[in-house]
């Protein structure tokens, strides 16, 4: 008998998983999530996985620039750049 | 050497440190501007205009903030006025899908399809390229929004709060596309991992 709120399913849990690691999440909603990651190791995974892929995304360097795009910023920059020595 | 230094330097006349911080942010500049603009081609010319700004000094970085807030803020500040023109819209869909299949849960929500280990990832306790090689190809392939709340948030380390001031989206609006944009890298990843299993 339930009476509190719903257990949480599996396609609801994975749902709450960004806000959770933002630290975003409902009192309520925290505690039903890891209610529902104790008794769940596919969640758990899917969890660590979300995990990974922002660790991975801070990881993430620029591409590197083409030389005709960096070319032409040269350009701009010695066009436009004001002599810091003109007073 | 931090952004300041060079921005000090690239100032100064110094064509190397322009060009690093070039190297450093241009691809994230076009990434955002490509969620105001309705091309590439108007993505690059936008970060093109950032920079000449930048040169110029027009607006002057005065250390309220870090300089990429300060130098994103310059972007979406000329985006926003060449979006316009271009009369973009800019909506957050609440029947977009999230990323993941609905045919991964059975009737009962519970997973049918379960999720695909993540192997050979981790070297010496950190992400190791493979895997970072894997989501900077899935985070180029995201829609607009969803590549410039993620770049913003988990490539350049902005809070949740500062990508929705300078989006000027609402805190959990933000929340809500960066969750489909995390949910669909994660799960691109997956399906490359699947690949490498069969
Ligand atoms: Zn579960």
């Amino acid at each position: 008998m339930m009476l509190s709120s719903p257990d949480l399913m599996c396609r609801e849990a994975v749902e709450l998983m960004s806000d959770y690691l933002e630290g975003s999440l409902s009192r309520r909603d925290r505690r039903r999530l890891e209610k529902h990651l104790a008794g769940c190791p596919l969640c758990t995974s899917y969890l660590e996985q979300m995990r990974l892929t922002i660790a991975a995304s801070g990881s993430v360097t620029p591409a590197d620039l083409e030389p005709e795009v960096l070319d032409d910023l040269v350009e701009l920059f010695h066009r436009y750049r004001e002599s810091p020595d003109d007073t | 050497m931090e952004d300041l230094e060079l921005l000090a330097q690239m100032l100064g006349g110094d064509e190397k440190a322009f060009t690093e911080l070039v190297a450093r942010y241009n691809s994230t500049l076009i990434r955002v501007a490509r969620y105001y603009v309705g091309s590439d081609a108007s993505a690059e010319d936008v970060a093109q205009e950032t920079w000449i700004a930048v040169i110029r000094g027009v607006s002057s970085f005065e250390g309220r903030s870090t300089f990429k807030t300060w130098l994103f803020h310059i972007l979406v500040n000329r985006a926003r006025s060449v979006g316009s023109r271009e009369h973009r819209m800019i909506a957050v869909d609440p029947n977009e899908s999230s990323g993941l299949a609905p045919s991964r849960f059975d009737q009962g929500g519970m997973w049918r399809e379960p999720p695909v280990p993540f192997t050979d990832v981790i070297e010496n306790g950190m992400v190791n390229q493979r895997i970072v090689q894997l989501v900077r190809e899935a985070i180029s392939l995201l829609p607009e929004p969803q590549q410039a709340v993620v770049t913003l948030r988990d490539v350049e380390g902005l809070s949740t709060k500062e990508v929705a001031d300078l989006l000027e989206l609402s805190e959990a609006n933000a929340r809500v596309i960066l969750h489909r944009g995390r949910t669909r890298v994660r799960a691109d990843v997956e399906s490359k991992m699947k690949e490498r299993e069969t």
